[in-house]
């Protein structure tokens, strides 16, 4: 965990809203698996209370970059996305748990499943799971044929099935009817995305071997202010916690109540 | 010498800056970033006699130059707080620890106030009469005087060690609940907790956090915390913690100029995680600066102005 002035590298929209920016920095050789998130402060001084929680997409160590995948939706991802080459932009992280795929094989079949801005982090993840010889299909849901993004960095990793709410591409609905239509099996499963989403896939894969990755708006990002917990799952006393911020973001499959 | 250092009621510290309570969990989070002996004291999250989980989430919502929160008191409950948190902190850490304590009747305060007496650890205790995020207790014994005078005497009573009180800016006389504990033998205050707010969703219409309502606090609530501190010092020569968006070297200053005696960080830890270490920096190259030997000479030069 560091803080330091980040230089922006590239910065360009690749749906309507949704931008993908480039940092180059130290930061980057503090990162240890795909999944771990970054904490961004829009501006300097006081206009921004609080940072933004980012998730890296994916990390180029041999040029210290890592890239961020993010929506423009209020007043301080859109100053983000004002930021451009040259410009430096501040930077505390590498924040949480990232996804582990110690204990995937050669061979596994490798389930990814991700939701709008929640797709990003499974990019990392993907190239990290491929490196080990397993295989991977990735399931990804969008809200119309206008927000799809990252498409081809997918489909060069393995099958991919896509699914919009108006079926204006792919098959018409959510992820989980995707799964159910093209029967898709697994060894492993790991998803990032909206809520309703993650709580169908748990509903269905509380036992599967994998994880899930959540989001919470959050204050300080290390575990200090208790502003992200959720419930565990086990939870005798009803006063246990997960903090998403320290304890995930990444969970496994039925460890907390999502 | 060391022209920083400032010697309130058990708290001696060797820089006038502490983390406030509720922004620094129990210390372990930051110790990964920094060395806590850089702190001149710490306050401890709230704890409360049994455990609690707090409110649902969402829990924090920015708002221009500061933002709301309503966690609830989330806390393990005393007994946990003392055998795994206060002793990790005490055998570690020299730094003087502040125990927030707080509870939804008098007798929970009692509880803890006895029990963390006995435990022996902390160095101070800060009564929270001010959380506005919890349904019962909290905010009402520091919104009435008569309340907060039963509640800081009973306290007091069973404390063995100099109990600060910490006053919610939530009411109409902030001097006269001053007035009320100090007569029932507080040793000090913490001054201000946040500000009763509410962001709505524009597009839902429904409140931001689940708890509806928040505690209001960073930069935007910082003028409330100077002049109420001024208005305090007029009063009483009770040592002040002066806290309520203190962010910069410039809001030290201006905190020591009102009359405050130390200042503890809140928000601006979220802001810049490493805001305390770099604020006691700055503060203690701004002394040297100045050539003041003491925090109090800060207020003498003020003082010799008016």
């Amino acid at each position: 965990m560091i803080k330091e002035n980040m230089r922006v590298e590239a910065q360009r929209e690749i749906a309507p809203a949704i931008y993908e920016i480039t940092l180059f920095g130290e930061l980057v050789t503090h990162v240890s698996a795909p999944g771990q998130f970054l904490h961004i402060k829009p501006a300097p001084g006081t206009e921004f209370t609080l940072r933004r929680p980012l998730s890296i997409s994916h990390v180029n160590e041999a040029d210290k970059t890592l890239t961020v995948i993010y929506r423009a939706d209020g007043q301080g991802t859109k100053r983000i996305s004002e930021k451009r080459p040259g410009d430096v932009i501040n930077v505390f992280g590498p924040l949480g748990n990232g996804f582990s795929t110690s204990s995937i094989q050669s061979g596994d079949q490798v389930l990814i499943v991700g939701g709008g801005v929640g797709i990003p982090p499974l990019y990392g993840l993907a190239k990290d799971i491929l490196k080990k010889g397993a295989s991977v299909t990735t399931v990804l849901g969008f809200a119309d044929a206008s927000a799809v993004f990252y498409k081809d960095v997918f489909e060069a990793q393995g099958p991919l099935f896509i699914s919009t709410m108006d079926g204006s591409e792919g098959t018409k609905g959510v992820v989980t009817d995707v799964i159910r239509e093209q029967g898709l099996s697994f060894d492993y499963l790991y998803a990032c995305g909206p809520n309703p989403m993650l709580r169908a896939l748990n509903k269905d894969y509380s036992e599967a071997r994998g994880a899930v990755s959540l989001e919470e708006r959050m204050g300080c990002g290390i575990g200090a202010c208790f502003a992200c917990v959720c419930h565990p799952v086990d939870d005798p006393t009803g006063t246990g916690y997960r903090k998403i911020c320290s304890d995930g973001p990444v969970f496994n499959w039925g460890e907390v109540i999502i | 010498m060391n022209r920083t250092a400032v010697n309130l009621p058990g708290l001696p510290m060797k820089n006038p800056v502490m983390p406030a309570s509720g922004c620094f969990g129990f210390g372990r989070e930051f110790a990964k970033l920094y060395d806590l002996n850089k702190l001149g004291a710490i306050a401890i999250k709230a704890t409360t006699r049994e455990s609690r989980f707090g409110n649902e989430t969402p829990r924090v919502a920015e708002t221009s130059a500061g933002m709301l929160n309503a966690i609830g008191l989330q806390n393990p409950g005393m007994e946990k707080v003392t055998a795994e948190e206060i002793d990790w902190l005490t055998s570690r850490y020299e730094t003087p620890l502040l125990a927030n304590i707080a509870g939804s009747t008098m007798e929970d305060y009692e509880a803890v106030a006895a029990h963390l007496s006995e435990n022996n650890k902390v160095s101070a205790f800060e009564l929270n009469i001010s959380c506005p995020n919890v349904k019962e207790g909290g905010i009402a014994f520091g919104t009435d005087p008569k309340l907060a005078y039963e509640l800081t005497k009973r306290v007091k009573a069973l404390s063995t060690v100099p109990l600060y009180v910490k006053l919610s800016p939530n009411v109409t006389n902030i001097r006269e609940i001053a007035e009320a504990v100090e007569k029932a033998g507080a040793d000090g205050l913490s001054m201000i907790n946040t500000l009763s707010g509410m962001k709505l969703d524009v597009k839902t219409g429904r409140p931001v956090l689940a708890n509806q309502i928040g505690g209001l606090s960073g930069p935007a609530i910082k003028p409330i915390a100077v002049k109420m501190i001024y208005e305090v010092r007029q009063q009483t020569n009770l040592p002040i913690i002066g806290m309520g968006g203190v962010t910069t070297l410039e809001d030290i200053i201006e905190f020591f100029m009102a009359g405050a005696d130390a200042v503890a960080i809140g928000t601006a830890n979220f802001t810049n995680p490493f805001a305390c270490p770099e604020l006691i920096d700055e503060f203690e190259e701004w002394m040297e600066q100045k050539g003041y030997n003491s925090p109090a000479d800060i207020r003498k030069g003020v003082e010799a102005l008016s």
